[in-house]
């Protein structure tokens, strides 16, 4: 007979799945109205797995015949994941009230977005990787044409859709190319069948490439990032919020885990590789967001950029370097959770969103407190220092210089320079254009989400150390 | 013995002709119906392998899912075939010349192609299908080391059917709809009225 296996470590993954099946029945038998509260109950889901994985960090398990492992690393990547995923469905009741999207399946595939997450950055075996990668994605893919009646949301879930499909498709064909040439899918298996063999198969490398190609799809690195302006500009605006936070996160914790862990012995092979889709992802975030003038495409291409910064730490393969990616990715979450607040507060008198750049002009007079945080949040995604973003780029090239990939480096401070133009940009339309038609107060949820935001963004170098401390033991975690 | 042979190669010859029909017949939906006659035997021909779980994973996945999908597709949607096929004798050319190259690509490729030697016993089931059958062994991998993957995949189903539910459910306004307990409970007070007719006045009273 074969022994139970141990679910203790997975606990919060259960109660997650669990939660969500409940929240689906409350939803569909109190209908529509149930909205409002089945948000908040998802928010409360969300809160208490969080708990769950805060509670359990020193646990080091693997479990499930070694296709699930639990480590400081995965929990790290998992707080900041629930955090940011309740943060943004906190954000998005408002949206979805005013415009009569609401419906209760709205936060129940949000939940089942940050399930498939989890088990993404808990996968020990190509198996768990790709059915919580796939169970992330359809969720997505959902979520994005959640407004059905807009043609935008259509065309941009449509296109995710087929595109997202298509990198599933060619990280599946790596994945079969790895298992082929070291004959287990098990990460811990890889890792030591390419530790044992002394020159590497070409087949290996092919592999190895094609899951890095499929995994910068999900991350959005260039050249990988197509689908992201388009989508990010159709898909309902707390949808986009929701994108370009915990998904980002989830995707890039997985990247550093599958690359330092089953590949961390040929890391030869693969830092060009990382180096290329970090800097050439910087160049472009930074020079194709100059001329968007619509903001949702802005933030898209902003995020290909931050994307570029965050893989720099994987590109070094140090301690130094994951830790650098982790704290980014955190203030990352913060800043850009504030600035999406502030996007979703761009609703005119009459009831109507905007979203262009243009529409802000005049808002430090009209809203004010608004208007401070949005720049407080511009000048953070810039780098400016003391501001939180300064702090998440400082660890990035520190840990880049380290591990003397001077050129790299040297491209991401010209990368930031170009980048604070069009940051910079939109603080000057704030504060300095003949002002447009006054927006309606933000909804007080979003307002403290936004707010709350501000506060850590604005304060971070008060507190950097136990957070730095906390993101250097996850990173430790990588590195037996 | 013999008798597995007879019944290979009808099998197999019914999955050929079959499938040259797919291809060949005018209408589609006689074309989709010789795809599942082709599925059916392509079963039969894996039971004979000994793979009985292959071949009814094809006829549930393959007969009850797909080909009922296509047969759909077909019949709901007006899809003119015979101006799909206009340009067939157009193309054919070129159609046969991509043909040959693969052909050739394939020969190259069987023909170059060495067996490791120690393959067969790789390629053996474990256990052995004398002791156990294949559907057997599969299930007790499936339920207990790949229980975890298992299950998010059945998670993963849950929330296509969700996504699927939530993009196309609508609640239609203006569609009547039977009340079955409303026209139980009706009474006979609520249906009929009775009325005291005048002779030559009617219902109204002679207004």
């Amino acid at each position: 007979m074969v022994e139970f296996p141990d679910i203790n470590p997975a606990i919060a993954e259960l109660w997650l799945a669990l939660a969500a099946m409940a929240l689906l029945l409350v939803g569909v038998l109190r209908g529509d109205s149930a909205t409002r509260s089945v948000l908040w109950l998802g928010v409360l889901t969300l809160a208490v797995a969080a708990w769950l994985v805060w509670s359990n960090t020193d646990v080091s398990a693997v479990t499930f015949s070694g296709m699930y492992v639990a480590d400081h690393f995965g929990a790290f990547a998992k707080v900041l994941i629930l955090v940011g995923s309740a943060l943004t469905m906190i954000l998005s009741m408002d949206f979805l009230e005013k415009e009569r999207v609401g419906r209760p399946e709205f936060p129940v595939l949000v939940i089942f977005a940050s399930l498939g997450m989890m088990v993404m950055v808990a996968a020990n075996d190509l198996l768990s990787l790709y059915v919580g990668l796939e169970l992330q994605s359809l969720s997505l893919y959902v979520l994005a044409t959640f407004q059905r009646d807009s043609e935008k949301s259509t065309e941009s879930g449509l296109k995710y859709f087929v595109l997202g499909a298509l990198a599933s498709g060619i990280l599946l064909y790596g994945a079969t190319l790895v298992y082929g040439f070291t004959g287990t899918t098990s990460f811990t298996g890889i890792a030591g069948a390419l530790a044992s063999s002394e020159e590497q198969s070409v087949g290996i490398l092919f592999g190895l490439a094609f899951v890095t190609a499929g995994l910068a799809f999900k991350v959005a690195a260039v050249p990988f990032h197509m689908w992201t302006p388009d989508v990010y500009e159709g898909a309902p605006t707390p949808v986009t919020a929701f994108f370009s936070l915990a998904p980002k996160v989830a995707a890039l914790a997985l990247f550093m885990r599958v690359m330092l862990g089953p590949f961390g012995g040929i890391s030869d092979d693969w830092v060009g590789i990382i180096g290329l889709l970090s800097a050439t992802s910087m160049v472009l975030g930074a020079f194709a967001a100059i001329g968007q003038r619509n903001i949702k495409r802005l933030m898209a291409y902003s995020s290909i950029g931050h994307v570029g910064y965050a893989l720099m730490g994987l590109a070094a393969s140090s301690p130094g370097g994951v830790r650098g990616t982790l704290v980014y990715l955190a203030i990352y979450v913060a800043m850009n959770l504030g600035a999406w607040g502030v996007i979703l507060s761009m609703r005119r008198l009459d009831g109507g969103m905007v979203e262009n750049v243009e529409d802000l002009a005049g808002m430090a007079r009209s809203r004010p407190l608004l208007a401070a945080a949005m720049a407080i949040f511009l000048f953070s995604l810039a780098g400016v220092p003391p501001l939180a973003g300064f702090f998440g780029k400082f660890y990035v090239f520190f840990a880049a210089i380290d591990a003397e990939l001077y050129l790299l480096a040297v491209i991401g401070v010209l990368a930031t320079v170009v980048g604070s133009y069009y940051y910079l940009r939109i603080v000057q339309v704030m504060y300095f254009d003949e002002p447009a038609p006054s927006f309606v107060a933000p909804a007080g949820t979003t307002g403290a989400v936004v707010a709350v935001a501000a506060v850590f963004t604005l304060f971070f170098f008060l507190f950097p150390a136990p957070f730095v401390a906390e993101a250097n033991l996850a990173a430790l975690a990588l590195f037996p | 013995m013999l008798i597995q042979y007879i019944a290979f190669y009808v099998f197999a010859a019914v999955v050929v002709a079959s499938a040259f029909m797919v291809i060949a017949a005018r209408n589609p939906v006689h074309s989709v119906l010789f795809l599942i006659l082709a599925f059916f035997n392509s079963a039969g021909l894996f039971v004979l392998a000994g793979a009985e779980f292959l071949a009814m994973t094809l006829v549930i996945v393959y007969v009850g899912g797909v080909a009922v999908l296509f047969l759909f597709v077909v019949m709901m949607l007006d899809i003119n075939f015979v101006r799909l096929r206009q340009g067939f004798m157009q193309y054919l050319p070129v159609g046969a010349m991509l043909g040959a190259v693969l052909l050739v690509e394939l020969l190259l490729v069987v023909g170059a192609m060495t067996i490791k030697p120690d393959i067969e016993a790789l390629a053996a089931p474990m256990p052995p299908v004398e002791r156990q059958s294949n559907t057997h062994a599969l299930g007790e991998l499936l339920y207990t080391r790949y229980m975890y993957p298992f299950q998010v995949a059945g998670m993963v189903l849950l929330a296509a059917m969700i996504g699927a539910i939530v993009l196309t459910f609508r609640v239609r306004t203006g569609v009547c709809k039977q009340n079955i307990s409303a026209q139980v409970a009706r009474r006979r007070a609520d249906a009929v009225e009775m009325k005291k007719v005048v002779p030559r006045a009617g219902v109204s009273g002679g207004l």
